[in-house]
């Protein structure tokens, strides 16, 4: 025995640990839990979770690496880390794809079991890396995970074939103990998650203890390390992630307006979750509809809406394409509708499982017609609660179709939350009518449901099963007013330019934007989506270094906000930071005239914050 | 039901004119239907017709109703959200054979086996005439039309058998030529819990006129249409002169009542346990040139998509209470920072 475990641990203001395995080790889970326990501990913390499309690519190939990268720290952060500090691999296929992002010096974990020959060979390696002298570089750590694990097992009776997959708890337990996170909220989870089979969940306990334990006694480690928690405004926390936040703040519109929520969703990467989730709150009232496909799902919405339910459909850009003609039409009939887009990598398949934020334009312009919709994107996985929100707020008040824009980033990353007083929500109205509200030529009370309140251009909105206001509406363009069938060409004009204003009009009811960082800056950055962490923290490293720079984060794409122009004006440079080829920049440029430069990076993965700071500094210097 | 204020076929009349070409059967559908709605003790306010695109999409706006006219295809999509979000209500689908056997054939096969409260009008004139002439999933193979100047290749969809094939609990025929048998069809329809389906023989007497006329033209009833009733022999023809037997090899053969044993006229059972007889008779005409069977082929009880989805909500709001959203926020693991 050492005495290391009595040594004070080493304090760190920030860690960046990437756990990578393959698709079947359950790195994804192992990431989770190590998150978890830091949030609860109180570390500020941003996560990326990177998983190959396929289940289960094959074994040991560089195909089936799964990671998951965790960044925790003592101070506030934005992003999940540009270079881990350290990398647990647990296969050589993962060390390989892994190593090229760990910082210089960093530290390797490796599962020693698996680099024999074969796996090797599979991960392309000629020579073992471990004895070539190719690690020199790193501080590596050779611990046989997978013999200990089935060792630590026996006395839980399980078959040693399935002994190896509670191999991902000893990494656990072994990164818990080098980190001193607490462990009682893991041994809780795993009670709570594999209680219900004894046997597996003694075998993930006996696992976590050991590789805890191994920390401890194996003269491998010879200190710990601690992050210390960071300071954080009082209040309860949670750890969210974009698609979780996404789904709860569809609830909380839904409560907010008094209304139903109904979901018609086919199921796609990475949406899915949010179907996931929304289907387990039917106590909420809330109607799920696992549609035939994304436009049945957009459908159902839409027919939904029509009865007065919250009408919402979640997909990713392939099912955007799929929908656009029922989007249309819910232009046309003017009625509420959030079409939620989890934006990946495209065209076509693309990269389903990587993000990308490729469908701004998409959003814009795609559909037939002048058909123009409200958009709004969010910016952090907690945002993603607001947004939802937010997207309910302007279908309603404005009857049109709203898409929110988020991303593969947003929806499977995770950050803690402070939870909002819900009593401090402020609630959504919405007026339907209940009276004729013309008179006929012969003088009879008629209802027409094309009258519009002249400050938001929102037509009236009379439910089915309203007493004497029956009536008609459709996708042929319509009569102002009486919304009968008119194929009038001063009428269409008409139609088209008051469906046009009412989008506008939306701008009004957004709060002017606030820009962050140097009052007298040189430059502005301005981003949409989950780049704002990236942004920021490259936009404070700038400034650290004396240059003058400003940071402006757009939530509202379509309209923009009222004094958008006004401020962009104040800047002599303009860098518009995008995950794709210069979608907003194009907007902006056409809108304002602004000489908005873009930096793009169309790779699967989010900016780094280095990358950002690197054009920043470029684009001041240049 | 005592409580719905009495109408007249009037007050389910529009102001709006009615724009389907002359002579078109169109027309004897719509009356069918604003003839029957104040026999059905229902208000207007609680009935929604829902439709696609094509000439018969234009139902909606001749009922004073609550009415979409949507896009093509998706009426059976957009109507099952309504009728799930909205079980109070009546909620119809119009639509033609393009439109809902073709581009909506998916939303058509899913709503019918999902047994969504729907009643489904599928006018069947076996031609695309919005879009002026083109041949159509039902369209006969061979048809030469602007689209097929050498003839169709398609072999076309029997709307019975899909339906039946779909899993459907309540699958019918009828005609524009008879405004009695279509009222007591669609009366049936109406009053079927779940998704029920009218196949609706209509003719198009701009791009495929006289396509049923072998069979529904007056002279020719008797002897080509097959009247189906529950629990009676499958006879027709002059005093009931042909009738319809089950062979050997499970095919349903017209016979002359004469040349059998009566005992082997197949009885008609819409509520058999399986497909299978209603299947049979679906096939007894590869198309309206043969004698064709007419009526409910078959009406079932099965679950109603619509309840089950408010038990599940009422089932959950018992176990866990009404939605307390601060609860939900707190969910997860929460910690707190003072």
């Amino acid at each position: 025995m050492t005495d290391t475990a009595e040594r004070k641990p080493e304090s760190l203001d920030r860690l960046v640990i990437r756990f990578a395995g393959d698709s079947g080790d359950g790195m994804q889970l192992t990431g989770d839990r190590f998150t978890s326990a830091s949030a609860l501990f109180g570390n500020d913390l941003a996560t990326l979770p990177e998983f190959p499309a396929e289940i289960r690519a094959p074994a040991g190939t560089l195909a089936g690496v799964s990671a998951f990268q965790v960044h925790i720290s003592d101070h506030r952060i934005n992003t999940p880390g540009d270079a881990p500090n350290v990398l647990v691999a647990m296969n050589p296929a993962a060390l390989k794809a892994e190593l090229r992002g760990l910082e210089d010096g960093g530290t390797v974990i490796v599962n020693v079991d698996t680099f024999d020959e074969r796996n090797l060979t599979k991960a392309g390696y000629t020579d073992n890396p471990l004895t070539d002298g190719s690690l020199d570089a790193y501080s590596v750590y050779e611990v046989p995970m997978t013999s200990l694990t089935k060792e630590a097992v026996i006395p839980a009776g399980v078959k040693p074939r399935d002994a190896d997959r509670s191999k991902n708890f000893f990494a656990l337990g072994l990164v818990t103990w080098m980190y001193t996170r607490p462990i009682d909220a893991t041994l809780a989870w795993i009670e709570e998650k594999f209680g219900k089979n004894p046997m597996v969940h003694q075998a993930n306990v006996l696992a976590f203890k050991a590789g805890h334990a191994f920390g401890e006694t194996a003269e491998l480690f010879d200190h710990t390390y601690q992050v210390a928690p960071a300071p954080q405004e009082p209040g309860t926390y949670t750890n969210i992630s974009g698609n979780m936040a996404l789904s709860w703040g569809l609830i909380a519109a839904s409560q907010l307006a008094k209304l139903p929520l109904f979901l018609g969703s086919y199921p796609i990467t990475p949406a899915s979750d949010i179907l996931h989730e929304l289907s387990k709150h039917k106590n909420f009232g809330v109607r799920t509809l696992q549609a035939e496909d994304e436009i049945a799902g957009i459908g159902a919405a839409l027919g939904a809406a029509f009865g007065g339910h919250i009408g919402i459909t979640t997909t990713s850009g392939p099912g955007v394409a799929l929908k656009s003609e029922t989007m249309g039409l819910a232009i046309s009939l003017e009625l509420p509708l959030v079409i939620v887009d989890i934006q990946r990598g495209g065209p076509s398949t693309g990269l389903p499982t990587k993000t990308e934020a490729a469908d701004l334009l998409l959003a814009m312009y795609g559909r037939h017609g002048e058909s123009p919709l409200p958009i709004i994107a969010a910016s952090t996985p907690s945002d993603c609660f607001e947004v939802a929100i937010e997207a309910v707020r302007i279908a309603l008040e404005y009857r049109t179709p709203v898409i929110l824009l988020s991303d593969g980033y947003l929806a499977n990353g995770t950050e803690p939350w402070k939870l909002p007083d819900v009593d401090s929500l402020r609630p959504i109205e919405v007026e339907f009518a209940t009276a004729p509200n013309h008179t006929s030529a012969s003088g009879d009370p008629e209802y027409w449901p094309y009258v519009r309140d002249p400050e938001t251009f929102a037509r009236s909105w009379a439910l089915p099963g309203t007493d004497g206001l029956m009536h008609r509406i459709g996708g042929i363009e319509k009569q102002e007013g009486s919304g009968n069938i008119s194929y009038d060409p001063a009428n269409h004009g008409e139609m088209v330019a008051v469906r046009a204003a009412k989008v506008a009009a939306v701008a009004k009811s957004i709060p002017p934007v606030e820009v962050t960082g140097d009052a007298d800056a040189d430059l502005l950055v301005l981003g949409w989506g989950s780049t704002w962490g990236a942004i920021a923290t490259a936009v404070d490293r700038a400034r650290a270094e004396g240059d003058r720079v400003a940071q402006l984060h757009l939530r509202h794409l379509n309209p923009f906000p009222p004094n958008l122009g006004e401020v962009l004006g104040r800047y002599r440079k303009v860098l518009v930071p995008e995950m794709n080829l210069g979608q907003l920049s194009r907007m902006i440029r056409a809108e304002f005239l602004v000489d908005a430069r873009s930096v793009n990076k169309v790779e699967g993965t989010p900016f780094t914050a280095a990358e950002l700071h690197a054009a920043i500094t470029g684009a001041l210097h240049d | 039901m005592t409580d719905v204020a009495p109408t007249t076929r009037k007050d389910w009349q529009t102001d709006q004119e009615v724009r389907w070409c002359p002579g078109c059967g169109d027309y004897s559908i719509l009356t069918a239907v604003q003839m029957l709605m104040p026999e059905l003790d229902v208000r207007r306010e609680d009935t929604v017709f829902v439709s696609g695109i094509g000439c018969a999409a234009r139902f909606p706006y001749y009922m004073n109703t609550y009415g979409m006219h949507t896009i093509h295809g998706r009426a059976p999509a957009i109507a099952t959200g309504l009728a799930l979000a909205r079980p109070d209500l009546d909620v119809w689908v119009v639509g033609g054979d393009g439109d809902l056997l073709s581009i909506g054939g998916n939303h058509l096969i899913h709503a019918l086996r999902r047994n969504v409260n729907l009643t489904i009008l599928l006018f069947n004139n076996q031609i695309y005439g919005l879009t002026k002439g083109q041949y159509s999933p039902t369209s006969e193979r061979g048809k030469v039309t602007k689209s097929t100047p050498f003839g169709s290749l398609d072999q076309p969809f029997n709307p019975i058998a899909l339906a039946l094939g779909a899993q459907a609990t309540f699958v019918a025929r009828t005609h524009d030529m008879d405004r009695q048998h279509m009222q007591e069809t669609f009366r049936r329809a109406h009053a079927h819990k779940g998704a029920a389906v009218v196949e609706i023989y209509q003719n198009c007497n701009v791009f495929n006129d006289g396509a049923f006329a072998t069979i529904t033209g007056k002279a020719n009833r008797e002897s080509m249409l097959i009247p189906l009733e529950h629990g009676q022999p499958v006879r027709f023809g002059p005093e009931g002169s042909k009738g319809v037997v089950i062979d050997d090899s499970g095919q349903a053969r017209i016979v002359e009542v004469d040349d059998v044993d009566e005992s082997e006229i197949v009885t008609h059972d819409e509520q058999a346990p399986t497909a299978a007889l209603a299947f049979m008779l679906s096939q007894l005409a590869s198309s309206p040139e043969e004698p064709t069977p007419v009526g409910v082929f078959r009406a079932v009880e099965r679950d109603e998509y619509g309840e089950a989805v408010e038990r599940q909500i009422a089932g959950a709001q018992d176990q866990r209470g009404p939605g307390d959203l601060s609860a939900l926020l707190r969910s997860g693991a929460t910690w707190d920072v003072v």
